[in-house]
């Protein structure tokens, strides 16, 4: 392909390999199936508790992280099972944990709502709304004093906007010039408040001027919108220039967590969405491209269908914690 | 005030400061120590700290070491927790420890819990700094005591110490501690001075002093406490009562086998402290004694001295009648060591 004809193509086109963009598609398709297993795995009564999932938010996980290494940080949310895949996570350890097993990314002590591979830069979901974002800015912090590169990508949701964590957070990772990128999926929703209606501004990222950082909202089911907006941001962050907050717009195909009736939000809004699939979109614009061909599209969900298969069969066969254990992991003397 | 000191190596050099040049100095022990370790809090630069006690550090550290913060303890207190969560060893100070209560999320539902949530696999080595108590004058928004409040959370330590040796000696101690501490230090014993052993060292945590030998009377105290039930003891002593008299020193974990061993020898239980009486740290250490063999020992009910049902007030009057006072104190104690409770 000629190079002056290459300025028109979708960024992410231009921007990745084809075996990044595959290995995008792959995470994407590793992440529906992920949550669909997992959701299977709880209507069959293998796992308890709750779960958030993010069905419909693919792009947004795995195009955010495009750019990540494994020496750079996320902080996580509830909503955390696509960005800890899209780090680099294995689906057989997340399972485990959702599982409640000692062979899980927490042994067992975290579940679903504080999923974290601190080896591959997850310092973790959070269960606290807004919780994960003062966090994100100590990590920025620890790169700066230490000399590091690394950047800190700070994935919230529209409902933590209105936290004044988030005001401490972005003011503080300004005034300090922190290599943190301050990520906002709006799914439209808090639970089932409308973020139009709790939030005073239109876009999210116009709050971004009140902290004198770089603002934009993308279309967060557009893969490569994301990647272009995150690939401006984290260039930024590691060149020491500071922080800066991209909102992508998505939506949630599921309710809010297990216990949701879905009282808030219309049918027809709900299939709309889903007629606009973050995955199919990714793949259709691959195959476009010539990155892929439908049967190589097929063979990469069919590996992941596997992987998530096996991912539940090492789930099964791990241990359970010993009850003895409960207050192990307290404190570091108690540590294994 | 002087402090007694307790200092276990006779031969280690010692210079007298005080409690606040104390803590000082272990900061500046470790900022030269440790290249990781950092100050945070509000004002803490040029200012040199709400009750001077970073003083002039920022000028031998600078400002990358020794931050200042905005007004923000929720933000700055989560700060230094994902600091911590990725190499470096903040020392954040509250300019106050009821501030601290704006910050309760990421202490108690972040610092305390990350290491466990995440299975072993994180450490949060962050020190929590909290000027504390009352006695000054500033009402009910400056003047908690909220050590059984954080003494309640499992994956926290909590100390409070009463003397400059141990204000330095805890303080490094909790900064070597890979988990997070919150150290209580008591305002009215910022310009105490004491004798200070110089150089590095800790004071375990989880350990109290038994800072007084006695055999008529147990009296368990922690900060300022402690000296009113010194002063108390002293007084006590020319009627010919021996009151033993405990330094509780760290909150959690708690001491049990001092507290225990002491108990036995005197069979009798005086419980000081400043936090609000109902459900305070008296009430674990009557507990604790209630469950164990040192219950048989008992020869009188237990007593607890602890601050009154109610805000600190702003009358100077009300605010000392308000939390445990020396004469009190040795009231209390008279009557345990006579029989008369």
């Amino acid at each position: 392909m000629a190079r002056d004809t290459q300025e028109n193509l979708p960024f992410a086109i231009r921007a990745f390999s084809p075996e990044q963009l595959k290995e995008a598609l792959r995470k994407m398709h590793l992440i529906r199936l992920f949550e669909e297993g997992a959701e299977e795995s709880y209507m069959r009564g293998l796992i308890h508790g709750t779960m958030h999932l993010s069905i419909g938010q693919e792009a947004s996980a795995v195009a955010s992280c495009m750019e990540l290494t494994d020496a750079d940080k996320i902080t996580s949310t509830h909503r955390g099972h696509g960005h800890c895949i899209a780090k680099g996570a294995d689906v057989g350890r997340m399972f485990a944990e959702f599982f409640g097993k000692e062979t899980g990314y927490c042994h067992g002590r975290g579940g679903s709502m504080h999923i974290a591979d601190v080896k591959t830069g997850n310092l973790g979901a959070n269960g606290i709304v807004g919780g994960g974002l003062p966090i994100a800015v100590g990590a920025g912090l620890t790169a700066k004093r230490l000399g590091r590169d690394d950047v800190t990508l700070c994935f919230f949701g529209d409902g933590a906007n209105n936290e004044g964590a988030f005001h401490e957070a972005l003011n503080m990772a300004s005034i300090w010039k922190l290599p943190v990128i301050f990520v906002c999926e709006n799914n439209k929703y808090g639970m089932s408040t409308a973020a139009a209606y709790a939030t005073a501004v239109p876009n999210i990222s116009d709050r971004a001027a009140a902290y004198a950082m770089p603002g934009v909202t993308v279309d967060g089911n557009d893969f490569s919108a994301v990647a272009e907006a995150l690939h401006i941001a984290i260039a930024r962050a590691r060149a020491g220039e500071g922080p800066s907050l991209v909102e992508n717009l998505t939506y949630r195909w599921r309710g809010h967590s297990k216990s949701d009736r879905n009282r808030y939000r219309t049918k027809d809004e709900i299939e709309d969405w889903m007629s606009r699939d973050p995955i199919q979109r990714f793949r259709a614009e691959l195959v476009a491209h010539g990155i892929i061909d439908e049967a190589g599209a097929d063979a990469i969900e069919t590996a992941a269908k596997d992987a998530v298969a096996a991912g539940i069969e090492f789930a099964k066969a791990g241990p359970a914690p010993a009850i003895t254990d409960v207050t192990k992991f307290v404190h570091a003397e108690e540590a294994a | 005030m002087n402090a007694q000191t307790h200092i276990s190596q006779p031969e280690t050099k010692t210079r007298e400061m005080s409690y606040a040049e104390a803590i000082r100095d272990a900061m500046a022990i470790a900022l030269e120590r440790d290249p990781t370790v950092i100050l945070m809090g509000e004002d803490i630069g040029t200012y040199g700290g709400a009750f001077q006690v970073t003083g002039d550090l920022v000028e031998r550290f600078g400002k990358d070491r020794v931050m200042d913060t905005p007004i923000s303890e929720l933000g700055g207190a989560g700060v230094a927790v994902g600091a911590a969560l990725t190499g470096l060893k903040p020392i954040y100070e509250f300019q106050f420890s009821d501030f601290a209560a704006l910050a309760m999320e990421q202490i108690v539902n972040q610092a305390a819990k990350l290491r466990y949530m995440l299975g072993g696999e994180a450490a949060v080595p962050v020190v929590f700094r909290m000027p504390s108590g009352s006695g000054t004058g500033a009402a009910a928004q400056h003047s908690q005591s909220f050590e059984a409040w954080f003494g309640h959370v499992p994956g926290l330590k909590v100390v409070q110490p009463s003397t400059p040796a141990d204000a330095k000696g805890l303080l490094l101690a909790a900064l070597a501690d890979p988990d997070p501490v919150i150290v209580f230090e008591h305002k009215l014993l910022y310009k105490m001075k004491g004798e200070v052993p110089e150089g590095y060292y800790t004071t375990p945590i989880g350990k109290a002093a038994v800072v007084r030998q006695g055999k008529d009377v147990t009296i368990v105290a922690s900060a300022i406490m402690v000296h009113r039930a010194l002063e108390a003891a002293a007084k006590l002593a020319k009627e010919g009562i021996e009151a033993e008299v405990i330094d509780l020193r760290s909150v959690r974990p708690i001491d049990r086998e001092t507290i225990i061993a002491s108990v036995k020898k005197t069979g009798k239980l005086l419980c000081v402290y400043e936090g609000v009486r109902t459900l305070g740290v008296g009430a674990e250490i009557s507990a604790l004694i209630a469950e164990s063999d040192a219950f048989d020992y008992l020869d009188a009910p237990i007593q607890r001295l602890g601050g009154a049902e109610a805000p600190i007030p702003y009358n100077p009057d009300l605010e000392r009648a308000a939390v445990p006072q020396a004469a009190g104190i040795e009231d209390v104690a008279r009557k345990l060591a006579r029989g008369q409770v």
